[in-house]
């Protein structure tokens, strides 16, 4: 068998092996519910689509991502079970690989339960089911994005709490580089190159385009791109903190 | 066979371990010794792949583990200090992802998990977390861990830290059982164990060999190999008529214990002389026994010499 399956499989029963899974998983429902029928004002809009839904999605993982991701290699490294990985006949990268996707197909797990909303906008009315099938990967790739940040920023440091912090305040960088508020002050002040640069890197600039329906390729190459840099960033991380 | 050239490894300033080289040939045991800190943990971390040396190499079953680090893992069984393991795991989940990853055929995996829980003793744990397992059975998880795809080659760091005595007795009945066709190293601080178990000692001290022999060699250096302890109620006049034997350099006298111990000059065989003069005098004593030397002895020598050198 591929050892980047098993390590998958065993990370992936992991999450599950405590309750914390279940109750994360009835946060993310909970809280994305709450967010787009209160705040976003799904029935009041009298529109059949899910973008009140969506649009909280990035605030929605900038918190549970971290929490998620936090516990990657931070724990291996607490433990001493990191040795016992990385002594086993798999390369670093399969083992970096196994983990994030294990992640990943946990969030997708959560994400994929959010389907009786899906469900209700159908009933309600005659979405565009094009557009929410394309703002679930979307939303989907953006998880993705914030685990890879997650998983690089795990592997720099014994402690969770740390890692989830860090992580936090990277993708709230992220986030915010894009948000209408932030790029209509800067352009105040900076040149527009420059803001077209950090916009560029947002991850909002890019789910929402994914979000509309459009599945761009360039929004595509930013999020592949976005989790294969930092993947490797974690390798060569895991490989500097080795002898801590 | 596992052949060291040269390993080095150094963390910023810190030289970690300093140019060591030796070969381990199957059927051995290799205890490897040293004082906290001596660079015994990270000589068999890049032993086991876990860190890159700085400088030199390793082989292991002609596998070079910088070059070939799969192939050279596939016959490396590995226990890490304190056995660490996936503590939400039970030993059956644990062992069969361990089975996965090596890759052990699906066909014989279950008949393997069983053999090695058997001879591990943990039937009785085996659906329990092993975060709440007792150490002597999450030791035993991680020795489990370390045979379970019949490595070649077995490096175990300290595996009876923290073991109450029955548990360190299985532990070395088991390395001495698997000992006949494999290479193992163990690392330990426990010198009576290198007796129990190893056929050849390897004391390291600030990265650097000291000492490489069997055990009965180690002893031999020792100044208490050869003497004659003699255990009396009449320490003085014992003293003085021990000091009179042909060949006896220096009597020590511990009062707490109420011994004297007569060393021989360099190359004498003391004991047949002592022991006619206890008959002829017929002086009252309670024991008499030749040492074989102190491992403890020699250790401390050795390492502190060293640590006074550098």
């Amino acid at each position: 068998m591929n050892p980047v399956s098993v390590i998958f499989r065993r990370e992936l029963a992991s999450y599950f092996a405590t309750p914390v899974a279940y109750v994360f998983i009835v946060i993310f429902l909970v809280l994305a519910s709450a967010f787009a029928f209160q705040l976003g004002g799904l029935f009041e809009r009298g529109q059949a689509d899910l973008k009140p839904f969506f649009d909280f999605h990035p605030w929605l993982y900038l918190f549970l991502v971290p929490a998620v991701a936090m516990r990657m290699w931070a724990e291996e490294r607490n433990t001493g079970s990191i040795e016992l990985l990385l002594t086993l006949p798999v390369t670093q990268n399969q083992a970096v690989l196994g983990k994030f996707l294990a992640g990943w197909a946990f969030l997708g797990i959560a994400l994929f339960l959010t389907f009786p909303i899906w469900i209700t906008v159908n009933y309600l009315g005659d979405p565009d089911n094009g557009v929410i099938f394309a703002s679930y990967i979307g939303s989907l790739l953006m998880a993705g994005g914030f685990l890879a940040i997650g998983s690089a920023v795990s592997a720099a440091t014994r402690s969770q709490v740390i890692a989830f912090i860090i992580t936090v305040v990277i993708c709230f960088g992220l986030l915010l580089a894009g948000h209408p508020l932030v790029l209509s002050v800067a352009k105040l002040v900076f040149p527009q190159w420059l803001v077209d640069g950090v916009a560029a890197l947002s991850f909002i600039t890019h789910f929402s385009s994914i979000a509309k329906g459009v599945i761009d390729l360039r929004d595509l190459v930013f999020f592949g791109l976005l989790i294969g840099v930092f993947l490797y960033a974690t390798s060569v991380v895991i490989d500097l903190k080795k002898a801590d | 066979m596992i052949e060291i050239n040269n390993l080095t490894k150094r963390y910023g300033d810190l030289l970690a371990v300093d140019a060591v080289s030796f070969k381990v040939a199957p059927g051995e045991v290799l205890g490897f010794l040293g004082p906290n800190g001596a660079g015994k943990s990270t000589t068999m971390k890049m032993i086991a792949g876990f860190l890159s040396p700085s400088a030199g190499s390793i082989r292991v079953n002609g596998f070079d583990v910088e070059q070939q680090p799969l192939e050279a893992k596939r016959c490396i069984g590995y226990l890490p200090e304190g056995a660490p393991a996936y503590g939400e795991m039970t030993p059956a989940s644990f062992l069969s992802f361990i089975a996965d990853i090596r890759g052990i055929d699906p066909a014989s995996k279950d008949r393997r998990i069983r053999e090695v829980v058997e001879r591990l003793g943990l039937e009785r744990v085996f659906e329990q977390r092993i975060e709440t397992l007792s150490k002597g059975f999450k030791r035993r998880v991680g020795l489990a861990q370390a045979i379970l795809h019949d490595p070649k080659v077995l490096i175990l760091d300290e595996p009876t830290d923290g073991l109450d005595p029955n548990q360190k007795h299985e532990v070395r009945a088991l390395i001495q059982g698997m000992a006949k066709d494999k290479i193992i190293i163990v690392s330990t601080h426990i010198l009576e164990e290198v007796h129990a178990v190893c056929t050849r000692a390897v004391i390291i001290a600030s990265g650097r060999i000291l000492a490489d022999a069997t055990p009965d060699e180690l002893e031999a250096r020792s100044r208490y190999h050869g003497a004659v302890t003699v255990r009396t109620a009449d320490l003085e006049a014992l003293k003085s008529a021990l000091a009179g034997v042909p060949g006896v350099a220096e009597v020590v006298i511990d009062a707490e214990e109420r011994v004297a111990t007569a060393f021989p000059a360099k190359g004498q065989a003391i004991f047949g002389a002592v022991s006619r003069l206890i008959q002829e005098r017929q002086l009252p004593v309670n024991e008499v026994s030749l040492e074989r030397g102190r491992l403890d002895e020699v250790f401390r020598t050795i390492t502190q010499q060293s640590g006074g050198r550098s």
